[in-house]
């Protein structure tokens, strides 16, 4: 485990993310309003993948099942081989933590605790010691350019500072797999670049696996592939040129 | 105006969950409260039940120090004097220590005529001295240890050894619901008797004497006039009204109810805190709207008095089921406690004080967000939304 | 942990209004728990210092206090001569043959009296109680109508100081001392010969004889051969525990009255406890969201708002405590129903009195705190993430 530069990217064929036939519907009122229907797709070890479509379309939800954050009422999403959708809640849980790392679009740090406190959060579920998680923690920050930040409570910085402070969280388990719903919503047009930039680095140099949900196509063009949503279905993918 | 209450209605509505544990709290203090002032009532209610033109003579040593049963004699022939009688503690144990009530050995002639406030029916009297070893039992003492006419009641004695048994008479009744009776009234005579051959030095002696004074205006005159007569005698003796019987034996026990008055209060303080903070918390969640209804032209003045009516409103929905409450729990407490309040009644003055304290609590809650409210800046309040 | 605690104790600061209020309910609830408790030890040290176990008190059978007791002159003889008895440096045992009697004295500044206990002593009292001692002035002489009174009767009292006369049982007797008793029971009473005591008072029997024995062991054998003794009506007790009953009573009323109030307000208390865990859960929900997204187990959401609850109650426990440990400047005095003799005695915290209140402050905190906790604990992830 370790959060220092992979050297080179995954090969093509090398699958981490399998999902088969997978489908979710939410029940409003009597009804009942499918939100994914019927989607099968790989993502591949070291791919920077954005999610795009309309509000509605189905891409957070998607999100959030490759997460292992809501899980589907269909079908299979395997990680490595391993089927997440038949975990019990608990290893579930045990199973994020040590897979994956969320950015979300409204930050969502703890505002209580300073940068360095936030980051370091995700590592009290590892049995690293608090002199390492403070050691990894203040890399990780480092690696988002705010190591002059980190006694700062969130509402002491800018949002595009809270991104990165949010992104670092994100990063500093190593997890398998980063996954980001909107990550630049809510943020102005250098800060979005900023830490689209980042995030682009982490995969490029790093080789982390990123999965991204946005509707600004500008976002959407820092990653390695697009796939479009549209009412719950899959309608296109597109690998963009590596530049 | 119709809006106005409909607003306020909907707002206390609009988080049940909270409003419930609100007025859940306010309930359980105002419950407390109510019923630790009855119960300082009920403490006192010896004294309210006092008859002013009663006077107690006691040994001027002190009420544990007996007097000669020969005193009647001359207490009676003091000018204004209507009538005597005698009563002396008895202090028995029946079974356990803890089954502790009042025993009385009084004088089956006078007692019950100067005492009209325990209705003996009067057959149960006729009986009662005609049979020496007789007792007069109170209807809430025969029902907690379910005696009935006919049984023996045995105790054990602790100033007058040695058992004691006693032939249950009858039954008498309070004139109204304040009245003890939870008391055993047995035969002086019969007391005096067994003394005489069992421990002389303790015979020919009562505990105190109850003067009834033809006119109540004289009672001062003639409380002086009794002591005067035993002045320098073998055992002085020191009169007083009922009152002031009953008060000065209160007064020794005052810490302990100064205690209890001061923790009833206390209760409002904790209740206090608690509305408060719903009401700090809920004016705070709403600065949006406050400042929606300010943009909308409404004053400040409007806005400060929705927050008053909720509060007032959760206030008053909580003291209502509580003073609903009050009477059921005061009668249940009667019961377990058994001896130790022989009378709980909820006064007017009690379900009064209820009401206020809970108002009091309604409107100081409200204070703090009202003004926070009608001071909020509309452009502030409304970002709140976020 | 330690930063999870963080988050739960920094949460508390963020929110001072609110915090503040709950902990304040909280605080005077453990205030009246602790006082309460304090005020029952308070008088059980009290009653139970009076006695001595080296001590052995004998009593008429069935008399459980003093004033109700009696104990004839032939009896109290054959009560000192017992074996068991220890013997001073002059070689007469060590006794006091006790009369005690209630007088109503009128207290300072109200007209109302009160019962204060009488007791006249045998002059080896002082050998016989060695905690007590001569605070002001002289012991009284013996056969003389001089008494000494206790310490805690100054100013309680009109008139009642050393050099003073004071009038009962249709004598004057000079105070010539005050003594001292260390906080315990005889520091209510006045003390004085006890022939002069029973002359003035009509009495021809004692009380209560009083024995101090030559080892503790001793007390089995006396009270087995005494209370066999068909010449005598007298039981035995060692002093300490005849006092002590005397407490209980009292102390039994304070206790039930005390924790039964102190359960009632309670409820007022974690009522305000539940209302703000709720409304801290409500603010937190994308909060917590994000926790449980991060990998944190609905079991870790659960301990840190049981943590933030529960520390909450410590805040109260440690204001109300600070409240309560105010009142051990407080002196009370009031009526003991077991001697029907008016007794003062303070607050006194103990440290079991510091974890009993400990106990209910966290107890008070886990149960407001535990609904909202579950609530808490219990969101699905997606809707608490798109909470705003």
């Amino acid at each position: 485990m370790s959060i220092l530069p992979r050297t080179g990217a995954a090969s093509g064929a090398d699958v981490l993310i399998a999902l088969r036939h997978v489908s979710k519907s939410y029940r409003r009122g009597g009804q009942i309003i499918p939100v994914v229907s019927d989607i099968t797709f790989d993502i591949r070890r070291a791919e920077f993948l954005a999610l795009m479509g309309p509000s509605g379309s189905g891409k957070s939800t998607l999100l959030n099942l490759i997460a292992g954050i809501d899980t589907p009422d269909g079908g299979s999403i395997t990680m490595g081989g391993a089927d997440i959708t038949r975990l019990p809640e608990a290893e579930l849980a045990d199973w994020r933590a040590a897979n994956v790392g969320f950015i979300f679009q409204f930050y969502n740090l703890m505002p209580v605790l300073t940068a360095l406190e936030n980051v370091e959060l995700p590592l009290t579920l590892t049995r690293l010691g608090r002199r390492d998680r403070r050691e990894r923690a203040l890399l990780a920050l480092d690696l988002v350019g705010l190591s002059d930040r980190v006694r700062h409570f969130p509402s002491e910085l800018s949002g595009g500072q809270q991104q990165r402070v949010a992104i670092a969280r994100a990063i500093v388990t190593d997890p398998t797999v980063l996954v980001a719903d909107e990550p630049t919503g809510d943020l102005d047009r250098q800060s979005a670049e900023d830490v689209l930039a980042i995030m682009q680095r982490l995969n490029r140099e790093m080789g982390k696996t990123i999965v991204m949900v946005t509707h600004d196509r500008r976002a959407a063009e820092h990653a390695r592939s697009i796939m479009q949503l549209e009412k719950g279905e899959l309608s296109q993918r597109v690998e963009l040129p590596h530049d | 105006m119709m809006q106005f209450f409909k607003l306020v209605a909907r707002n206390s509505l609009r988080n049940r969950l909270r409003s419930a544990l609100t007025v859940a709290g306010i309930v359980a203090a105002i419950l407390a409260f109510g019923l630790l002032q009855t119960i300082v009532e009920a403490w006192f209610a010896g004294v309210d039940g006092a008859v002013a033109s009663r006077l107690i003579t006691r040994n001027s040593i002190s009420f544990s120090s007996p007097l000669p049963r020969a005193y009647e004699k001359r207490i009676r022939e003091v000018d204004g004097v209507r009538d005597v009688t005698f009563v002396t503690w008895f202090g028995g144990i029946y079974k356990d220590a803890k089954n502790f009530f009042p025993q009385y050995a009084v004088d089956s002639a006078s007692y019950f005529r100067m005492y009209p406030e325990n209705v003996v029916p009067e057959d149960v009297l006729r009986e009662f001295q005609h049979d020496r070893r007789g007792a007069i039992i109170g209807r809430k003492l025969a029902n907690r240890f379910g005696l009935k006419p006919g049984d023996v009641v045995q105790l054990e004695g602790t100033i007058y050894p040695g058992p004691w048994e006693f032939v249950v008479k009858g039954i008498f009744d309070g004139r109204d619901p304040k009245i003890d009776t939870t008391q055993l009234f047995f035969r002086w005579d019969y007391l005096n008797e067994t003394l005489r051959m069992r421990s002389k030095a303790q015979a020919e002696q009562v505990g105190v004497f109850v003067v009834d004074v033809a006119d109540v205006n004289r009672v001062a005159e003639v409380s002086e006039a009794i002591d005067h007569t035993f002045r320098n005698s073998f055992a002085e003796t020191r009169t007083e009204t009922e009152r002031a019987f009953q008060i000065g034996f209160m007064k020794q026990t005052e810490s302990i109810l100064i205690s209890i008055r001061v923790v009833s209060f206390v209760v409002i303080f904790i209740i206090l805190s608690v509305m408060a903070n719903t009401m700090a918390m809920t004016a705070r969640e709403r600065l949006a709207e406050y400042a929606t209804l300010k943009v909308l032209g409404f004053g400040p003045g409007y806005v400060a008095s929705l927050i008053l009516a909720e509060s007032v409103v959760l206030a008053l929905v909580g003291a209502a089921v509580a003073i609903w409450l009050t009477p059921l729990v005061a009668a249940q407490i009667a019961v377990l406690t058994k001896a130790l309040f022989p009378t709980l009644v909820v006064s007017k003055d009690t379900v009064a004080l209820q009401a206020v304290a809970a108002l009091t609590v309604g409107v100081l809650s409200a204070v703090f967000p009202m003004w926070r409210a009608s001071r909020v800046n509309i452009i502030e309040g409304l970002r709140a939304v976020g | 942990m330690r930063l999870l605690l963080a988050y739960s104790l920094r949460n508390l600061r963020t929110r001072k209004i609110t915090t503040a209020l709950t902990a304040g309910g909280m605080a005077l609830v453990l205030f009246v728990f602790a006082a309460v408790l304090m005020l029952d030890s308070g008088l059980k040290q009290t009653l139970v210092s009076t006695g001595e176990d080296a001590n052995a008190i004998f009593v008429r059978r069935s008399a459980e206090v003093e004033i109700q007791s009696m104990v004839d002159r032939r009896q109290a003889g054959i009560i000192e001569s017992q074996p068991e008895v220890l013997l001073g440096s002059d070689g007469a045992p060590v006794v006091s043959k006790e009369v005690v009697v209630l007088i109503a004295l009128p207290r300072q500044g109200s007209g109302q009296t009160s019962n204060i206990v009488t007791r006249g002593v045998g002059a080896a009292v002082l050998t016989l109680r060695p905690k007590i001692h001569i605070a002001k002035g002289r012991m009284f002489r013996p056969g003389s109508n001089e008494i000494m009174i206790g310490g805690a009767l100054v100013g309680r009292f009109t008139g009642l100081q050393e050099g003073s006369t004071l009038r009962f049982a249709q004598r004057d007797w000079q105070v010539v001392g005050q003594f001292d008793a260390g906080g315990s029971g005889f520091d209510s009473e006045i003390w004085g010969d006890n022939a002069q005591f029973m002359q003035a008072f009509r009495r021809d029997a004692y009380s209560s004889v009083v024995v101090r024995l030559a080892s503790r062991a001793g007390f089995n054998s006396i009270k087995a051969r005494l209370e066999s003794d068909r010449r005598l009506t007298v039981e035995a007790k060692r002093e300490g525990v005849f006092y002590e009953e005397q407490s209980r009573l009292m102390s039994g009323f304070i206790q039930i009255l005390g924790v039964t109030l102190s359960v009632l307000f309670s409820v007022g208390a974690v009522i305000g406890a539940t209302i703000t865990m709720y409304a801290a859960v409500a603010s937190r929900k994308r909060e917590i969201g994000a926790l449980r997204a991060l990998g944190f187990r609905r079991s870790s959401i659960l301990v840190a708002f049981l943590a933030e609850a529960m520390l909450l109650g410590m805040v109260g426990w440690v204001v109300g405590l600070s409240l309560a440990s105010l009142m051990m400047l407080v002196k009370v005095t009031t009526l003991n129903w077991a001697s029907l003799s008016e007794l003062a005695f303070r607050f006194v915290l103990t440290p079991g009195i510091v974890l009993q209140s400990l106990c209910f402050a966290i107890v008070m905190g886990f149960l407001g705190g535990f609904l909202p906790a579950l609530r808490a604990s219990r969101m699905k992830i997606v809707d608490a993430l798109r909470a705003n």
